[in-house]
């Protein structure tokens, strides 16, 4: 378990200690990073839940009411750190489409040191995320159940982008998260569709991390990758209508996507490279088939 | 409850590929003599189980419970406005205190609650002298002496209909329905809402709760359970996602927003975890038979509050602490999001407290389960494993038991799980 109360204290006395020890600043650094790294993957796997519901028959309130209290808890704690900020930054000066997903950036390394190829590796979010939390995981190590990432943890190297990383979009810090967040909604008449309002809500909460239609990918074989990916169900709403019908679109495309905005992002970054076996059990397990 | 010294394996494997999803039992409830036992399940279906009386022989030993009635309670139904299909499963059964030879009860699923009369015929009249036997008027000029019609015995038939519909209340899921100790007014509560009914006015009900904000995006707390106290009828409570008790007095206003009393346990800093929030919202909560303490369920544990304290629980049990390191896992795959039941027995003592936690705790041993004997053949097994047998890394998510009811008088468990059916007696101690 990541008691919140228990990072803390270690990540101060990395910083206090900073000008006496390296060594102990670089200890306090790595465990603020695992730290940080759990938490991104637990708003990112949240961030999953809320978006991948049963659009058969009308979502679980509660359950969707307490992945959004968990995710606007994270998302508090994470504008108390300042990476919110950060993040926002990093991601306002460079990328057109200022909305993503956020993990998708956070673990895919800018300048990936050398890794094995049968590394589960962080490169599409819920890979990590999700490999980490099997229970039958075979990534899980003596770090145990504790780490939600231990893929990550366990090539034990403390990259300062994943701090950059952290954090959704362009959303302006000053309102906070959540006006902005929920502000997209507010126009919207709600008494005419209470609970599927409720729902949707939940949905369009988090409209602002739908996933716009990426620009132009300088990676070509990405491209050609996901060429085949329709552009229109990148609007969650399109995505989210287009399941109540007839054709769903799987939770593979929402992936793919998602995988598609990654290594876009990091134009040096040849070696995240998405694989798609991979994506394909990480959704089976979270699909529950 | 117990240990029981003979083990018996029964090996379930091969059925489990043919467990199917309508199958599954979502609930269970005695009535209130607990002579019956009704279960609900995905399908939509109603199984009642009645006691059959114990044998001279196996005095010590309660009788079994086989199959009294078999109905389908609720279909699924599809809301067009919202392009949604509404489960028929059966979110939770009450019985009506017996007035009659007739027995009642509530059923409902996500949106429409119904009222079931289940009564028996086991004779019928024979010998009408102005009807022949297939109940044909005959001709007065054929009659020629008179006879006294008599009930003769025929097999015994269940007959259940359905007396009252009780629709279109509800916007978000029902979750909970209670009968009022006044037999005439039942609540049913739902994710925001509770509302109160007459059982004999099925197109009118009254808002009592409304935990909906204006504007949706603003939620963050939902009711999870509700239930009447059981004497005092202007009494009752409701638990929350956020871990709190609310008590209302409905005698204070027609809308009972503000609460009389709010039960609720400060949040211990030291073990908060961005998981605190989920795990201590309430799944479960009832009175105790006797109206002075409530009990609630949350993931971890079940704590007995005193209604005269609201600051805090006075008991708490750890259930199965053990998954706390598991958190993250079961918030994976959404097990953490499970609602567990509770149940009092009959005096309300506290070593009955344990043996319901023990029955929870069953469902992490797979192997516990192939202790008992299925419903009908044997309901007499008692006694279970202790969970040292078990690590917890070889728990397997995927068996819990949810569904649980104690009957009224006697220290006799029902659990769900999944398809089955399992009734727990007490050898020991009986009649507690």
């Amino acid at each position: 378990m990541f008691a919140k109360g228990t990072k803390r204290k270690l990540s101060d006395g990395g910083e206090e200690a900073a000008a006496a020890a390296a060594e102990e600043a670089a200890a306090g650094a790595r465990t603020t990073a695992s730290y940080n790294l759990q938490r991104q993957c637990l708003l990112d796997m949240s961030l999953i839940k809320l978006q991948l519901c049963h659009m058969l028959v009308e979502p679980n309130l509660c359950r969707s009411v307490l992945i959004a209290n968990t995710v606007r808890q994270i998302q508090e704690e994470m504008t108390r750190d300042g990476s919110w900020q950060a993040m926002t930054e990093a991601f306002s000066a460079g990328q057109s489409p200022p909305e993503r997903l956020v993990a998708s950036e956070v673990l895919c390394r800018p300048s990936p040191p050398p890794r094995e190829h049968g590394d589960a590796g962080p490169e599409p979010f819920p890979a990590s995320g999700y490999g980490g939390c099997r229970p039958q995981g075979a990534a899980l190590t003596a770090g145990g159940e504790d780490a939600l990432c231990p893929v990550a943890v366990e090539t034990g190297t403390t990259d300062p982008c994943w701090e950059k990383g952290e954090g959704p979009e362009a959303i302006p810090g000053d309102d906070g998260v959540d006006e902005a967040v929920f502000g997209r909604g507010a126009g919207e008449g709600r008494e005419d569709e209470e609970s599927t309002g409720g729902a949707k809500a939940m949905e369009q909460v988090y409209g602002t991390f739908e996933i716009k239609s990426p620009a132009p990918s300088p990676d070509p074989a990405l491209e050609e990758l996901f060429s085949d990916v329709d552009a229109s169900y990148y609007d969650l709403d399109t995505m989210l209508t287009g399941m109540q019908g007839a054709s769903k679109m799987g939770p593979y495309d929402l992936l793919e996507n998602l995988s598609s905005h990654g290594p876009s992002s990091m134009a040096t970054n040849a070696s995240c490279r998405p694989d798609l076996n991979e994506l394909d059990h990480i959704m089976e397990i979270i699909v529950g088939s | 409850m117990g240990e029981d010294a003979d083990t018996r394996k029964i090996n379930h494997s091969f059925l489990r590929d043919y467990v199917t999803e309508a199958d599954v039992i979502s609930t269970a409830e005695f009535n209130h003599t607990g002579d019956l036992l009704a279960t609900g399940d995905k399908g939509g279906r109603v199984v009642i189980f009645q006691r059959e009386p114990a044998s001279k022989a196996e005095s010590c030993c309660h009788g079994e419970y086989n199959v009294y009635s078999t109905f389908q309670s609720h279909e699924p139904d599809f809301d067009y406005l919202k392009s949604l299909e509404i489960e028929e499963k059966i979110n939770k059964i009450r019985w009506i205190p017996q007035l009659n030879a007739a027995h009642c009860l509530l059923s409902t699923n996500d949106k429409t609650i119904k009222l079931w009369k289940v009564s028996e015929r086991d004779r019928r009249p024979e010998g009408y002298n102005l009807k022949d036997e297939e109940g044909r008027v005959k001709d007065p000029s054929t009659v020629t002496a008179l006879q006294v019609p008599v009930l003769k015995h025929t097999d015994l038939m269940v007959e259940v209909s359905s007396r009252r519909v009780f629709a279109n209340g509800h916007t978000f899921h029902v979750n909970s329905i209670s009968v009022n100790s006044d037999c005439e007014t039942y609540l049913s509560a739902d994710d925001l809402r509770i509302n109160l009914w007459h059982l004999d006015i099925t197109d009118r009900c009254f808002n009592i709760v409304d935990m909906k904000p204006l504007n949706m995006e603003e939620l963050t707390e939902v009711i999870t359970a509700a239930e009447f106290h059981p004497q005092h009828c202007h009494l009752f409570g409701y638990s929350s996602s956020k871990g709190s008790i609310r008590l209302c007095d409905m005698r204070a206003a027609a809308l009972c927003d503000r609460h009389a009393k709010l039960f609720e346990e400060p949040e211990d800093p030291g073990s908060r975890s961005f998981f605190s929030e989920i795990i201590s919202s309430i799944s479960d909560v009832k009175f105790s038979h006797s109206g002075r303490y409530l009990l609630t369920r949350d993931y971890l544990t079940v704590k007995v509050w005193d209604l005269n304290m609201e600051r805090g629980p006075i008991e708490t049990y750890q259930v199965h602490d053990y998954l706390r390191s598991k958190l993250c896992s079961l918030y994976e795959n959404d097990c953490i999001f499970d609602k567990f039941e509770c149940a009092w027995n009959s005096t309300d003592r506290e070593s009955g407290q344990d043996v319901t936690l023990e029955a929870v705790q069953d469902s992490s041993k797979p192997c516990a389960v192939l202790k008992t004997r299925r419903i009908g053949s044997d309901g007499r097994r008692g006694g279970r494993r202790r969970r040292d047998d078990v690590s917890v890394d070889s728990l397997d998510f995927s068996k819990r038991i949810l569904h649980v009811a104690w009957h009224p008088a006697h220290n006799i468990i029902a659990i769900a799980a999944t398809n089955n059916l399992y009734i727990f007696q007490d050898r020991a101690a009986p009649n507690m």
